[in-house]
């Protein structure tokens, strides 16, 4: 049997569509009206509340501005729950290279952009258990997005 | 039986006083979308909405339409979790930005001579919104340019724009243009009536023309690359090191998965990750989308368990998917090739 086209199409366009990488917000994301120095303070007041441990900072401003980039301000900030992190590591495997968490935070003129992948678009399981440690993780950058966002 | 009362009271309160709860048409965008629009919808990664022409020309079916869908593969993410009434109230919060009442459009499709319109579409819209209708290089703004240049104009043959666009409101922007924008009204600009149906009715074409290989969906990988390896973790990290070094990255540093986590002699040194970076990739890779800095810096982590040495990586293709950009999905495949191929020197 031969499909006609515009059958292939219209398949092909609801596919492209509904596909589940394409569902809800794959990156978690916030602007915060505030500049680069103060958002990263904040950021970090943000995580000590919301019960995260801040690993380390790293500037990803090298060579930026050569290369006509219009921000230098620009952080990798790796955090993570100290017990978590080693529980996890050990019983899900996979979930190690995700291990620290991270948010890339940077400079959008006088405002900050802050972007985290949404774990819940990164890993699909059947496993309740591995679930809620993904559900958890979702929430948890969810509310600390929203304190970024609050002044 | 007091107490609890009160507590209850409180809980309430604190409940009813979170804006997570309060579902406004404000709280919604500023949750799902200032981070790319702006606060105040003008424009940053994505176009503005606040722009007279276009509150005047867009129908609130197109608002809904455009946040249920998204643009697949240009950085603007559908929402298929938002519920009917979310949409409603965004679309209520974007038209408190309006000036007045939008267009009333007939709701007749228009039929021209689709030749003739592809002809003219080469010669007056290729230029910017590209030859497949693929839209210019970048989206929006962005936030790597400064807010003064044009906006980059938006991708035509993109699925949720067709879904979104009646054959009018195509109509609309090419009759009228959108002040402030690139976009100049074309029949100010000598073009017919009839010439303008015709594009349109090119434009409309291209809901039957496959998508050029480049703006295709990325395929579903598995968010995480594991290999086994032969030797022990030292070594591992050891040949890691030199693997990325052979293929053209400079190591930035080493150091346990817990590192600034616990107490530095409580650190797990049977977990171990190695960041590398290759500097030219990532400016370029930035400069397509600063928010691909997630993936950075680039890492492999080798982690020694009963006696066993796994090598451990993310999987760029499958990072890819989350930007929802089309622009990336090249380079990635490359990176996902590039860390292939430093896990397999170092593991062989
Ligand atoms: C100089 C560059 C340029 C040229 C040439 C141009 N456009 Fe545009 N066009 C834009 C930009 C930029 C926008 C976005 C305007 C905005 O943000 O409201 C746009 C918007 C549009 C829209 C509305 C799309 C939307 O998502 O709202 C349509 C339809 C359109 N153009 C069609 C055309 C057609 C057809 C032609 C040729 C007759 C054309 N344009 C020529 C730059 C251009
Ligand atoms: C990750 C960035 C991003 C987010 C988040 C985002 N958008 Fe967009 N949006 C874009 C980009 C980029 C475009 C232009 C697409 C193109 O160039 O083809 C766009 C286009 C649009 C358009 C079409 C404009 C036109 O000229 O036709 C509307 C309407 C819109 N977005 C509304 C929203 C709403 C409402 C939300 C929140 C629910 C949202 N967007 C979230 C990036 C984003």
């Amino acid at each position: 049997m031969k499909l006609p086209t515009s059958g292939c199409l219209l398949i092909a366009a609801f596919l492209l569509l509904f596909s589940p990488i394409l569902q809800a917000e794959d990156l978690l994301m916030a602007r915060v009206a505030a500049t680069f120095p103060e958002s990263m303070l904040k950021l970090q007041t943000v995580l000590k509340k919301n019960g995260q441990k801040l690993s380390r900072v790293q500037r990803v401003d090298i060579g930026l501005t050569k290369s006509g980039f219009k921000t230098d301000k620009y952080r990798i900030v790796f955090f993570g729950r100290p017990e978590e992190v080693r529980q996890i590591s050990d019983q899900y495997p996979m979930l190690i290279p995700y291990l620290p968490h991270k948010i890339a935070i940077f400079a959008e003129e006088d405002e900050t952009l802050l972007v985290a992948p949404n774990p819940e678009h990164l890993f699909v399981s059947d496993d309740p258990k591995l679930k809620a440690i993904i559900k958890r993780w979702h929430d948890d950058l969810v509310k600390i997005f929203h304190d970024m966002r609050e002044d | 039986m007091f107490i609890r009362t009160l507590l209850l009271l409180v809980v309430t309160q604190l409940i009813a006083a979170t804006p997570l709860m309060a579902k406004s048409g404000e709280a919604l965008f500023r949750q799902h979308c200032a981070a790319c629009h702006g606060y105040d919808g003008s424009g940053g990664v994505g176009v503005p909405l606040t722009l007279p022409d276009f509150q005047y020309s867009v129908t609130d079916d197109y608002l809904r339409t455009t946040i249920r869908l998204g643009r697949p593969g240009r950085v603007m993410p559908a929402f298929p979790s938002l519920t009917d009434d979310d949409i409603t109230q965004l679309v209520k919060y974007i038209r408190g930005w309006s000036y007045g009442k939008p267009y009333n459009y007939p709701d007749k499709p228009i039929s021209g001579d689709v030749k003739h319109g592809e002809k003219l579409y080469m010669q007056y819209c290729a230029a910017c919104h590209g030859q497949h209708g693929e839209g210019g290089q970048g989206t929006g703004v962005t936030f790597s340019r400064p807010r003064n240049l044009p906006i980059i104009a938006p991708a035509l043959n993109n699925p949720g724009f067709l879904k979104a666009a009646s054959d009018q409101f195509i109509k609309e922007a090419l009759m009228n243009g959108r002040d402030g924008t690139p976009m100049i009204s074309y029949r100010k600009h000598g073009l017919s009536e009839q010439d303008i149906n015709d594009i349109v009715v090119y434009v409309r074409s291209f809901e039957n023309i496959p998508l050029p290989l480049e703006q295709q969906p990325v395929e579903s990988v598995e968010a995480t690359m594991v290999f086994d390896s032969p030797y022990d973790l030292e070594t591992t990290i050891k040949n890691i090191k030199e693997a990325a070094v052979g293929n053209n990255f400079r190591l930035i540093r080493e150091q346990s998965l817990d590192y600034g986590l616990v107490e530095p002699e409580k650190e797990n040194t049977k977990q171990r990750i190695v960041y590398f970076c290759n500097f030219s990739t990532l400016n370029k890779a930035l400069a397509i989308d600063p928010r691909v800095g997630l993936f950075l810096p680039c890492r492999i982590t080798a982690v020694e368990k009963n006696g066993k040495v796994k090598v451990y990586a993310i999987n760029p293709k499958r990072l890819s998917s989350l930007f929802n950009n089309a622009e990336l999905n090249k380079l990635c495949n490359e990176m996902s090739e590039t860390y292939l191929s430093i896990i397999e020197d170092a593991t062989l």
